[in-house]
């Protein structure tokens, strides 16, 4: 069943901009241009795209905080926009750089207001935060004024704030910007539990693509308001046009290497970089240049989705699906 | 000291309310609480420009006897008053104004609109709970300072002090009205602060917050006392010297009740406009 039902939906806004000294002209710009597409329940979905791409805009329109242009939207069978309150009670939402705890409070005054606001009856206010408290590692922190907590410490707070009256749908924009190794590995871990066990449907915006690697089994990508991939993490591989990284180190510095199917990408000194298709096996560019050449040294790098999306965003045609 | 009356009343809250408003009311007061040291120096503040202030009315009132319908003590009981107000009421701005701006600033007003709370009421709730915990003490305690060092005339009856409060709290509820219509404004202008130092001005001037009303002279007395802005100082002050009493206070809190409701509507019918164009910074 579609948890979120996005329909050739639109979103421009005004922008007012200065011509001369008095003169004001006015632009329309269109951050989200004809975005289409829909969420089933307990789906993980990553939602990547450059600075700008339309990604928060597309978020606002989810959670009801704007209103469309056009097009038609559903979040749990309801327009967002048109019963903004009533979704509010259904939805979770996360952002890595604002926070809904009471910053001056100890954390466990926050989780005693979500109670109220959200009417958890007691039992399940009391489970939900034994989960999180236990999971999120919270039991030494809950007394502790917010303001008090380090960065890591007030993101699991805010994730536990998020999940205490059982969303079906939660909403994250970069839970794990500016933490460190151990604090994003614990962030992902409750995330991934919490997909896993409760079904609950994330809709993950982020730059870190580490976080869709280990957390989204489907990834979409949205550049300049709209759509230009939806599918599988192993589908921007092939789309991007992946390739792997051979990196040879010989035994003294020699012209780029020359083999078919392969292309010099960097040279420094005696190693070399290169480039092969990712689905093409490394064993026969390791030999032609191991009996060609004096072969020292090898490794194998795996192609980083960072690149293929950036060509992605870059507009490379040959990394943009057709429509 | 102050810490000791806080406590019993939170505790007492806790007990017998259980809504949502009332929880943020009590976070505020409490959140409020935790900043000792802004408490402290802003009482001894409102201290030291009380006594500069009632010098100043004595030696003004030892010229002019009976200025505005006041006789000395009752001038330099208005000074104590309208500086326990000051704060209390938040005459020239601030409590939750100052949050909401730095959510605006931030871009953080849109996690409040994903809360299914109301906008208008979670932000009254918490400018009471500020008002609570400042009356106790930015507004008491100034006055304690005051009856002791000068001669004040207060009420022995408690029913007046009670009525008092109840002026207070409604005056409370006015100065909200108002701050959060300027506030609001950064919906639109993105900052508000300019139009909030407009609305101070105005407002220390008009609430009676620098001279008694009764002092200002012909129309422009008559124009201050329809304003609302003498709810917040004004009244609450003519009822602890008792100059309204009977019919006469039936009247004021009807005033007060008035503006406060018509401020209230006024900023939930912006509230409505401006959540319908929403355009948050940032994020």
């Amino acid at each position: 069943m579609a948890v979120i039902e996005v329909e050739d939906v639109r979103r421009s806004f005004t922008v007012r901009t200065k011509e001369g000294r008095w003169r004001r002209g006015k632009r329309e710009v269109r951050a989200v241009d004809g975005l289409s597409f829909t969420v089933a329940e307990g789906e993980c979905v990553g939602y990547i795209g450059p600075n700008g791409a339309g990604k928060s805009t597309t978020v606002k329109m989810l959670t009801g905080i704007l209103v469309p242009s056009g097009g038609r939207l559903r979040v749990a069978g309801v327009d967002p926009a048109a019963r903004r309150a009533e979704l509010a009670r259904r939805i979770g939402v996360v952002f890595g750089q604002r926070t809904t705890l009471w910053w001056d409070l100890p954390l466990r005054d926050s989780y005693e207001l979500a109670r109220r606001i959200y009417r958890i009856p007691d039992a399940r206010y009391r489970a939900n935060l034994d989960r999180c408290v236990e999971l999120l590692d919270l039991a030494a922190l809950l007394d502790t004024p917010v303001r008090q907590l380090s960065l890591g410490q007030r993101m699991r707070g805010d994730l536990a704030a998020a999940l205490l009256h059982d969303p079906s749908v939660l909403y994250l924009d970069e839970p794990t910007i500016g933490l460190d190794t151990v604090s994003k590995a614990k962030v992902r871990a409750f995330l991934r539990e919490t997909n896993r066990e409760r079904r609950t449907t994330v809709l993950l915006t982020t730059h870190d693509l580490t976080d869709i690697e280990q957390l989204c089994g489907r990834v979409m990508v949205i550049d300049h308001g709209r759509l230009v991939l939806d599918g599988p993490l192993e589908r921007l591989h092939e789309i991007g046009g992946s390739e792997r990284t051979l990196v040879v180190d010989l035994a003294e510095a020699h012209p780029p290497i020359d083999l078919p199917g392969v292309r010099v990408a960097r040279t420094e000194g005696p190693r070399q970089w290169l480039a092969f298709p990712a689905r093409q096996s490394a064993a026969p560019i390791v030999a032609a240049v191991a009996e060609r050449y004096p072969l020292v040294d090898l490794s194998v790098r795996e192609p980083a989705i960072e690149d293929v999306i950036s060509r992605i965003y870059a507009g490379d045609p040959a990394a943009v699906p057709a429509p | 000291m102050g810490r000791v009356r806080v406590r019993v009343i939170v505790d007492k809250g806790t007990s017998v309310f259980d809504g949502v408003y009332l929880s943020v009311a009590r976070g505020a007061f409490r959140r409020y609480s935790t900043y000792r040291a802004a408490t402290v120096a802003g009482t001894v503040t409102n201290t030291v420009f009380g006594m500069i202030l009632a010098s100043t009315m004595l030696a003004l009132w030892r010229a002019r006897p009976g200025l505005g319908g006041y006789d000395a003590a009752q001038a330099v009981t208005y000074i104590w008053i309208s500086q326990g107000l000051l704060v209390t009421v938040a005459v020239w701005g601030g409590g939750f104004q100052d949050d909401l701006q730095a959510r605006f600033r931030s871009g953080d007003i849109a996690v409040d609109l994903y809360r299914p709370v109301d906008f208008q009421g979670w932000w009254l709730a918490t400018d009471l709970g500020r008002a609570g915990y400042q009356l106790l003490t930015r507004g008491a305690l100034p006055m304690l300072a005051g009856a002791a060092l000068f001669d004040l005339v207060l009420p022995g009856d408690p029913l007046v002090w009670a009525e008092f409060l109840l002026a207070v709290a409604l005056a409370v509820v006015v100065s909200f009205g108002l701050r959060f219509l300027a506030s609001i404004t950064g919906f639109w202008l993105h900052d508000s602060d300019g139009v909030r130092a407009a609305m101070a001005v105005v407002s220390m001037f008009f609430s009676g917050m620098l001279l008694p009303l009764a002092l200002f002279p012909g129309a422009l007395g008559e124009l201050a006392r329809v304003l609302p802005f003498s709810a917040m100082v004004q009244l609450p002050a003519d009822v602890l010297l008792q100059r309204r009493t009977g019919t006469a206070l039936l009247g004021l809190y009807g005033f007060q009740l008035a503006w406060g409701a018509a401020l209230l509507a006024l900023g939930r019918a912006g509230q409505t406009l401006a959540v319908r164009r929403v355009v948050v910074q940032g994020g």
